[in-house]
């Protein structure tokens, strides 16, 4: 049959999705995990992209695949030897999980998928940047103020509690 | 009318010592304990004689009759309008008659073990005991109703227990302590059915109605019939069964002689005067239903009686300790006294039983109190219970002796000590309705008196045994008491007794019947001859007879084997038959099912701990499993 | 491009990534795959959000800026998961998450 480009991309993006992210979660070396995470974040962006959510792409790039992922290797280096192979897991621990995991998944894709969603014609506000810095900032109508002030103390917290927690006692 | 709401204070001095005297008794140096335990009991003596007074000289007699005065009374339970419970004090020719009897020898013995007890490390709470005793007799013949003397007559055997159990370090004590308990305990299973058989033909408790004679109570019952006898009989044999228990009648008799294991004042008080003649003192105070409702109980008490004095009469002339011998002629005298009742009619002059058998309660009190207490100072000089180690003593021990001499006579029958007179009017009774048993109680009386002075001569006279340390005197405070006794039992015969005690109430004149009297006093003697003939010096007649009793003596000697039965019963049929099974069943059947619910609420709980592993994936799997299925529940199921 | 790919084939994509993530957390045992697949689930959450907006809600912002905001929570709380690891990992040496059961019966 015949993908017009969009289709194209989407079940491209769609296929690294859900293989890397499987494969974050059976492999048995962490950095390649570490690895494939970063792949689906990437993908991830890409699906931004293409829903035209350009800003919100680049943040995923910037603070997902650049920070997080980064944060993370910086603590696997810390805490555990790179080359140890993972043991395999208890196969009655895989198999309930499984268990569980598949049931919900058809339950959710029941529930979701009885209703047929029709794309809404109406005309599409377009986001840049001049619009998303006054909505940040705005404490009328269509203003997230509250959320932005609450998430800079969150941060603020987070940061003081990451050093806490993470300083070295003195002897 | 004469207030005598002071009567109460009777029985409760003695408890208020008893109390005192348990919580600090040690804290004082002997003797004062003793001195104090003594004066509470001369209180209650001096309100006693006082009371006596009031009531048979200064109160109001109905028709010349004595009337029951309730002196004090508190309602404790009640059921329905003559059905209750009350506490109180019942004043009654009997009742009064106990309480001299029981506050004149319990003093005499306080005063008595003052010095018995001296140096001995239970002192104080000897004293205390001794207290709570007499509390709980003065309680037991004040009681106004049924319940309440079943009440005080268990306190009596939890006294008495404590008492024979003195020496709780010797083996043999404790054992007696138990054996005591259990057999009057067992008697009591039967007063008690008795009890609520009378108690529910009749529709109370109270004495003064169950004991009207014109009253409604007491014709209740007699016409149901089971096996024979109507309810009313049963309720007054099982009655007596109880009664039977506490003064020792055969075959519950078995209890008493141990009971001399106690420290000799308590055998005094309890085994020789008060204790031992609940029993009687029961029937007495049942006598009317007993006379006119059940009259073949009377009969049962009769015999009962009568065999009982006689079985006791031909072992005690087998034993040695001095103190069995006196145990099982309180045994005999017990005997008499509950077939003079059994033989008795009710009303006037058919009461002369009655009368009989309370006199010789009176007197018998106080001469075997005094031969007990003798006993006790011979013991106490001689250190040694049996008789084989005495030996004329009458030249240590002169004050013992005359005492001593002076029950012999009376117990003995012999005018004019106060015996001769009470169980002459037994004799006399018995004659009069029943001839066998008046056969019976004659041959008895011979025996007594061969027995009693069997004992005399082998004390006091006999061999002349040389001891190890000379024999001395008792103290002032032992020869005191017997002084007294001897002069009591040597003039309360003359006492005219059946102006006072009667069965109705109403006094009546009594005459000595010579016809009676001569003989019985005649066999009397012929006893102390042979007696004097076998034992003023020593001789070999005594063993000779012996031998030549041969299997007959020897099972007088081991009391015709009755405890070995006993024991073979209980232990080999009781124990092995039933109680072993019922301990099986309950430690393997029900002790384990307790253990099992406790085993499994522990392996349920093992199971289950697993829920706070403290894995953190497990419980993110619990929350996800359970999101699924809570979803599932209510998207397809409940159609949310 | 809106009729072409239908908005079930997003959520569908979400839904696989939401479960799978949390399988890889009932399953890993180190602490740090662990919070990967944590990753794994806000991210999920995010692709349902915008694309709910998108199709739905296309003159409104806020399955949008709900993103941006738990883009920023999960890297606030990325980094404190970091330090309490790390100071796991000083305290008992290995970061395996069964040796950390300290809180039970």
């Amino acid at each position: 049959m015949v993908l017009t480009g969009n289709q194209f991309m989407f079940f491209l993006f769609a296929a690294i999705i859900v293989l890397f992210s499987i494969l974050t979660v059976t492999s048995r070396r962490i950095l390649r995990a570490a690895t494939y995470l970063l792949f689906v974040l990437i993908s991830t962006s890409g699906l931004y992209f293409m829903l035209n959510y350009q800003f919100l792409a680049a943040i995923q790039l910037t603070l997902y695949a650049g920070g997080i992922v980064v944060l993370i290797i910086f603590s696997i280096l810390l805490t555990s030897h790179i080359n140890q192979k993972f043991e395999p897991v208890d196969w009655k621990k895989k198999v309930s999980a499984a268990i569980a995991v598949i049931a919900g998944a058809i339950v959710c894709l029941t529930a979701i998928l009885q209703f047929s969603f029709h794309a809404n014609q109406a005309i599409a506000k377009e986001i840049n940047m001049d619009v998303i810095g006054n909505s940040l900032l705005n404490y009328g109508e269509n203003g997230y103020a509250l959320p932005f002030e609450v998430i800079s103390v969150l941060l603020l917290a987070v940061m003081i509690g990451a050093i806490v927690i993470a300083k070295k006692k003195k002897e | 009318m004469i207030d005598y709401t002071y009567t109460i204070l009777i029985p409760l001095i003695p408890l208020l010592m008893f109390i005192f005297l348990g919580l600090t008794g040690h804290k004082f140096k002997a003797p004062t304990q003793g001195i104090l335990g003594t004066l509470g009991l001369l209180a209650s003596t001096l309100l006693s004689y006082y009371t006596a007074y009031q009531y048979f000289f200064n109160s109001i007699k109905v028709d010349g009759a004595y009337q029951k005065i309730i002196g004090f009374h508190t309602l404790w339970l009640q059921f329905t309008d003559t059905l209750y419970i009350d506490l109180g004090v019942m004043l009654d020719p009997i009742s009064v008659m106990m309480l001299i009897v029981i506050t004149t020898v319990s003093l005499m013995v306080h005063l008595y073990s003052i010095g018995y007890m001296k140096g001995d490390k239970g002192f104080s709470h000897f004293f205390a005991f001794l207290s709570l005793f007499s509390f709980s007799m003065l309680g037991l013949v004040i009681a106004t109703n049924i319940f309440q003397m079943y009440i005080f007559w268990e306190l009596v055997g939890v006294s008495s227990y404590l008492l024979i159990g003195f020496y709780y370090e010797k083996q043999s004590a404790v054992a007696a302590a138990k054996k005591a308990f259990i057999v009057t305990r067992f008697a009591d299973l039967g007063f008690l059915i008795g009890i609520l058989i009378l108690s529910f033909n009749t529709g109370t408790f109270d004495f003064q109605l169950l004991t009207n004679p014109h009253g409604a109570a007491i014709l209740k019952g007699g016409s149901i019939a089971f096996m024979g006898l109507s309810t009313m009989t049963w309720a007054m044999i099982l009655i007596f069964m109880g009664g039977a228990g506490k003064s020792a009648m055969f075959p519950l008799h078995i209890w008493l002689p141990d009971a001399m294991e106690g420290p000799t004042p308590v055998s005094a008080l309890i085994h020789a005067a008060t204790m031992v003649v609940a029993g009687v003192y029961l029937v007495a105070r049942l006598f009317p239903v007993f006379a006119i409702s059940a009259p073949s109980g009377l009969e049962v008490v009769a015999w009962v009686g009568g065999f009982t004095s006689l079985f006791a009469a031909v072992i005690a002339c087998t034993q040695i300790d001095i103190k069995r011998v006196l145990a099982f002629s309180t045994m005999s005298q017990i005997g008499y006294m509950m077939l003079a009742l059994g033989v008795s009619g009710y009303g006037g002059e058919h009461g002369l039983g009655y009368m009989a058998s309370m006199f010789h309660l009176f007197t018998h009190a106080f001469f075997k109190a005094l031969l007990f207490l003798g006993a006790g100072a011979i013991i106490h000089a001689v250190h040694s219970n049996n008789m084989t180690d005495m030996g004329g003593l009458r030249k240590h021990l002169p004050i013992t002796h005359i005492t001593f001499l002076v029950a012999c006579l009376a117990i003995a029958g012999i005018p004019p000590f106060s015996g001769f007179f009470s169980k002459d009017e037994i004799l006399v009774a018995a004659f009069e309705s029943n001839k066998a048993l008046f056969l019976i109680e004659y041959l008895v009386a011979g025996l007594t008196a061969f027995y009693m002075f069997r004992l005399y001569y082998n004390i006091f006279w006999g061999k002349q045994t040389v001891y190890h340390a000379t024999p001395h005197e008792a103290p002032a405070t032992m020869t005191l008491p017997l002084i007294f006794l001897a002069i009591a039992s040597a003039t309360t015969g003359f006492i005219p007794f059946s102006k006072f005690v009667t069965s109705d109430g109403l006094p009546f004149e009594t005459v000595t019947e010579w016809g009676i009297a001569i003989p019985s006093v005649l066999i009397a003697l012929v006893g102390i001859a042979i007696a004097t003939v076998l034992y003023y010096k020593p001789t070999e007649i005594p063993s000779k007879m012996a031998h030549a009793l041969g299997g007959f003596y020897k099972s007088a000697y081991h009391k015709f084997y009755f405890d070995e039965l006993y024991q073979f019963v209980t232990h080999k049929i009781i124990f092995r038959y039933i109680s072993t099974p019922i301990a099986w069943f309950d430690r393997h059947i029900i002790d384990a099912t307790m253990n099992g619910i406790a085993n499994v609420t522990n392996r349920v709980s093992n199971a289950i701990k697993g829920f706070q592993s403290g894995q953190l994936q497990k419980y993110a799997y619990v929350f996800v499993s359970g999101v699924v299925v809570l979803a599932i529940i209510f998207i397809y199921l409940l159609k949310y | 491009m809106y009729q072409e790919i239908p908005l079930q084939y997003f959520l569908i994509i979400s839904t696989l990534m939401f479960f799978i993530g949390i399988y890889g957390f009932l399953t890993r045992r180190n602490l740090i795959t662990m919070l990967m697949s944590t990753e794994l689930i806000l991210n999920s959450v995010n692709i349902n959000f915008v694309a709910f907006n998108r199709y739905l809600y296309p003159d409104q912002f806020q399955g949008h800026f709900f993103s941006i905001f738990i883009i920023a929570i999960a890297a606030a709380e990325a980094s404190l998961a970091i330090a309490i690891i790390i100071n796991i990992y000083r305290r008992i040496n290995n970061i395996n998450v069964e040796e950390v059961d300290e809180m039970k019966y």
